[in-house]
Parts: C-alpha cells; structure tokens; sequence
C-alpha cells in the first residue's frame, strides 16, 4: 500500500514539468522577480501577465536556463536548474523578444543552423517554411524582411526540434490575422507534426499582453507586479478585471 | 482571485491536452557530436562573414594603411632584422585585435548566443569554432599583409619566408585562443570595443616577443646564423598552456 502510494508521488513528480519554490533574482539593486513559487503538470498552459519590466521576461529565462535564480529553487522538465541545465535544453523551445536569428542570414539557413545544433533533419525546415507560409521568402536575408516575417521563423526555430516545454513571450507580436493563425497552430497543443510523441503534451508558458486571448489559452495564470505575484490562479477562476487590474 | 505571493501552490488539475488519435510519433532528435556542431558554427561564421565583409577586409585594409604609413614614416628604402620583425608583428597584432573585437558581436547583437546555449551540444564547440574562424581571418590577413609588407619595407622576405610561415602558424594559433577567449569575455559587457583590446593586449605581448624574437634573425641581412628554435618552442608552449586554459574556462564565461 505504501509503495503504491510512492509509485503514485514519483509518477505526479515526473508529470511537474515546472516547479518553482522562493524563487529570486535581481539586476544589480533592482529586485526583477522576488519570491516566486509555482507548479505546473504536463500538457498545461500557464500564461502570465504584467506591465513592462514585472519579471516575465526574467522568468522566461530562468525556466529556458539562460539565467541562474539568485534565490529558491527551480525544477524544468523534473532536473533541477542551473546544475541540471544540460540535460533539458534540447527539450525547450524559446521564443524571446529577440527572434535567436542572424540577420545576414535567410529563414532557410537560419534554420538550417538551427536543425544541425538540435541533431533536427533538413526535411524538418522546408516543413516549418511552408507551416508559416515563409516559403516564397525563405533564401532572403532576415534584414530584408519585415517584423511580422521574423517573428514567423523565430516561431519556426522555437519549434524546430519538438520541445516538451514551450516558453513564449508575446508570440503573437508583429503578426497579421493570417500569419497569427499559422502561428497559433504550431505553438498551440494540438497541431500534430510539431509534437515529438502523443502521449507526452506539450507544457506552455506564454507571457501574454493580451487578457481575453491570453485566458483562452491558459489553465493556469500567473500576474506579476514589479517582480512579485499579485494573481495566480486556474484560469476559468480568474475574472477579467482581476488581470486588467496589473497593468492600472 | 487573490494573490498568493510566497507560497507553493499547486495548480496541477487544470485540463491536459489530449493526444490526436492516430498520431504518429515522431523520432526525438538526436544531439549533434561535437565535431558536427564545430562545422555548422563554422558554416555559420564563414556565411555572415560573407554576407557582412566586417572583419577580414578591415583587418587587411589597416595592415597594409599601417605599412604604408611606416614606408613614408621611415624614411628608408628598407628594413631588416629587429625593426622589420617589430614593424611586421605590431602591425598584424593591432590588425588582429579588429578581428577580435568583432568576433561576438553579430552573436550578442542578433540573439545568436541564447541560441546556442539553449541548443544541446558541447560549449566547447563554440570555442573551437570561433577559434578557428579567427585562425582562418588572420591567415587570410597574412595572405595580403605579409606580400603588402615585403612590398613597401623590403624586408628581403624571400630566403625567410618558408620558417617565417612557421612563425606566423605558431603565432596566430596563439592569438586565435587568446582572442577568442577575450572576446568572449568582453563581448557580455556594455565597453566591449574598449575591454577586449585592455584584456587581449598583455596576454598578447608574450606573442609579440615570441613571434618578433624568432622573426628577426629570419629577416636580418645578412641571414643572420641563430637559429629561431627557442623562440618557436617558446610559441609553442604559450599556445599550449593557452589552449589548455581556454579549454577549461570558456564555458564558465558562457553562463550566466
């Protein structure tokens, strides 16, 4: 009976594929995020929200490995970071602010690049041009595209090699109605060829400006003001007012 | 909704996505080897390079601009021995830092760093690649300096130039993992133009006397008898005990 019930406590840790605890970290004096404590299970969505310079960039690169926390503790895909960081960064897709992308370079060797760093065959770039609709620009240098088509194969590369773990920041910046509707079918939860095995979802975080899409697409919210938590919750429990509250 | 700053709260009963019937599972990808990963950085750098034209024809243009300057500075129709290797290798140290400063940046400026960090390959490939796009910038600078040199000084190159090629081997291997390492390290600061040169050049200077000691009895006239042998393996040794360091450090200057 009570190995049953260890069976059962390992088996929900290995389904948290992020667990954050007292979690800190500041930049020089300022304090970015303070104090931040979350769990979320395998195939859920957690989207944040906050004004400009309230941590959810910070957050996102703490989860991604690319920042050590000051304090707390942070668990990614069940290893715990930074110490772990090795073993769950091929399973991590990151869409920054910054597109990741040469300028100099087309989609197609961005990709490309990109494909050979994650062991991801050639056939799998010419996929995502044509599930973004870059096809017709892909030999192109980036710094002759426009903002809309950049973010298109930033979203591409974030996806490139079928990351369980899917961090997004504003993803839907700069993109057009079309272009957004490609977009949400790659980064969303049921568009089949961007998931590398059925029986593991997709886990999302997404730092969203955007109230009614963003709770759409949540199952959990977290808000964050000056670095703190200020709203957590499900999100069929939160009201609309409570996340346009942050930004007051 | 209230705010629970502070405590650990578990939200893990929302709804999980449901697996598509009938989905295929796709293979996971398999990380690159290290050698793999060294030639797509490789490939990477030689394209922007290509595309950018920032630091070979930079680095070529001061070295001749600088010999050109000497030739009227000097007022000699020709140099030799110490002044020819004292003129020779400053040029093309302060024609490398060109390269050396601009090593990171398109990486720093364009995102290319978290791009590689978040990918699961050894750190070290990017030392090596980088390393070796700088070799490869400063034989390319060598090709035009070294002709541009023996042009405007007359530095009676021809009999020295099959052990001068071996000097500047040992040398430039020497500045590619300097440089590299360097950069690196100046590239995550907001003085980065200033920083690199600061930190480059007196872990440089064992290079300068290395490479200028083994050059001058090459260029002496007449050929001077002394073998350059101890300044060679000098060279030798510093380029060891700096690929040695670089090799253990690089990837702490990667993290955050």
């Amino acid at each position: 009976m009570r190995a049953d019930r260890r069976g059962t406590a390992r088996a929900r840790d290995r389904a948290r594929v992020i667990e954050l605890g007292g979690v800190s970290r500041r930049y020089g004096e300022r304090e970015a995020l303070s104090d931040i404590s979350i769990s979320l299970q395998q195939g859920q969505t957690l989207v944040v929200f906050g004004p400009n310079g309230a941590g959810k960039t910070t957050l996102l690169r703490i989860l991604a490995t690319l920042l050590r926390p000051h304090e707390g503790e942070v668990r990614v895909l069940g290893r715990p970071l930074p110490a772990e960081g090795w073993a769950v960064r091929g399973r991590i897709g990151l869409l920054g602010h910054e597109p990741l992308l040469y300028r100099e370079l087309s989609a197609r060797e961005n990709l490309r690049f990109h494909a050979r760093l994650h062991g991801v065959a050639a056939e799998r770039v010419q996929e995502l041009l044509e599930a973004v609709g870059m096809t017709h620009r892909a030999e192109e240098p980036l710094r002759e595209l426009s903002r809309g088509m950049v973010q298109r194969v930033a979203v591409a590369r974030a996806v490139l090699h079928d990351p369980e773990l899917l961090l997004l920041d504003e993803p839907y910046a700069n993109l057009d109605p079309a272009a957004r509707e490609q977009v949400a079918g790659l980064i969303g939860k049921g568009w089949n060829p961007t998931r590398p095995d059925p029986t593991r979802p997709r886990t999302r975080v997404i730092c969203s400006h955007d109230p009614s899409g963003g709770v759409a697409e949540a199952d959990v919210v977290l808000g964050l003001r000056e670095g703190r938590t200020a709203l957590l919750g499900a999100a069929a429990d939160v009201e609309p007012s409570e996340i346009a509250g942050l930004y007051g | 909704m209230s705010a629970a700053a502070g405590g650990a709260t578990d939200l893990a009963t929302g709804p999980a996505a449901t697996p598509l019937a009938g989905e295929p599972a796709r293979t996971p990808a398999r990380p690159p080897g290290t050698l793999a990963t060294v030639a797509a950085l490789l490939r990477k750098e030689y394209l922007v390079e290509l595309r950018t034209l920032e630091s070979v024809p930079g680095m070529a243009l001061f070295a001749v601009s600088t010999f050109v300057v000497f030739h009227f500075a000097l007022h000699q129709s020709s140099v030799s021995g110490d002044e020819a290797a004292g003129i020779l290798w400053v040029t093309l140290l302060f024609a490398a830092m060109l390269g050396v400063n601009r090593l990171f940046v398109a990486d720093a400026e364009q995102g290319g760093f978290d791009g590689f960090l978040l990918a699961p390959v050894d750190r070290t490939a990017l030392l090596a690649a980088k390393a070796l796009a700088l070799l490869s910038y400063l034989v390319a600078l060598e090709v035009v300096a070294v002709p541009a040199f023996g042009l405007l000084l007359d530095p009676a190159l021809g009999h020295a130039l099959p052990e001068l090629l071996l000097v500047l081997a040992l040398a430039d291997v020497g500045v590619a993992l300097i440089g590299t390492l360097v950069a690196a390290l100046a590239v995550q600061t907001r003085a980065r133009d200033l920083l690199g040169p600061l930190l480059a050049l007196p872990l440089l200077v064992p290079i300068v006397i290395g490479a200028a000691g083994a050059s001058a009895p090459l260029l002496r006239v007449p050929l001077a008898q002394a073998s350059p042998v101890r300044w060679l393996v000098t060279l030798a040794l510093y380029d060891l005990v700096f690929g040695l360091i670089a090799y253990a450090v690089f990837d702490f200057l990667l993290e955050d």
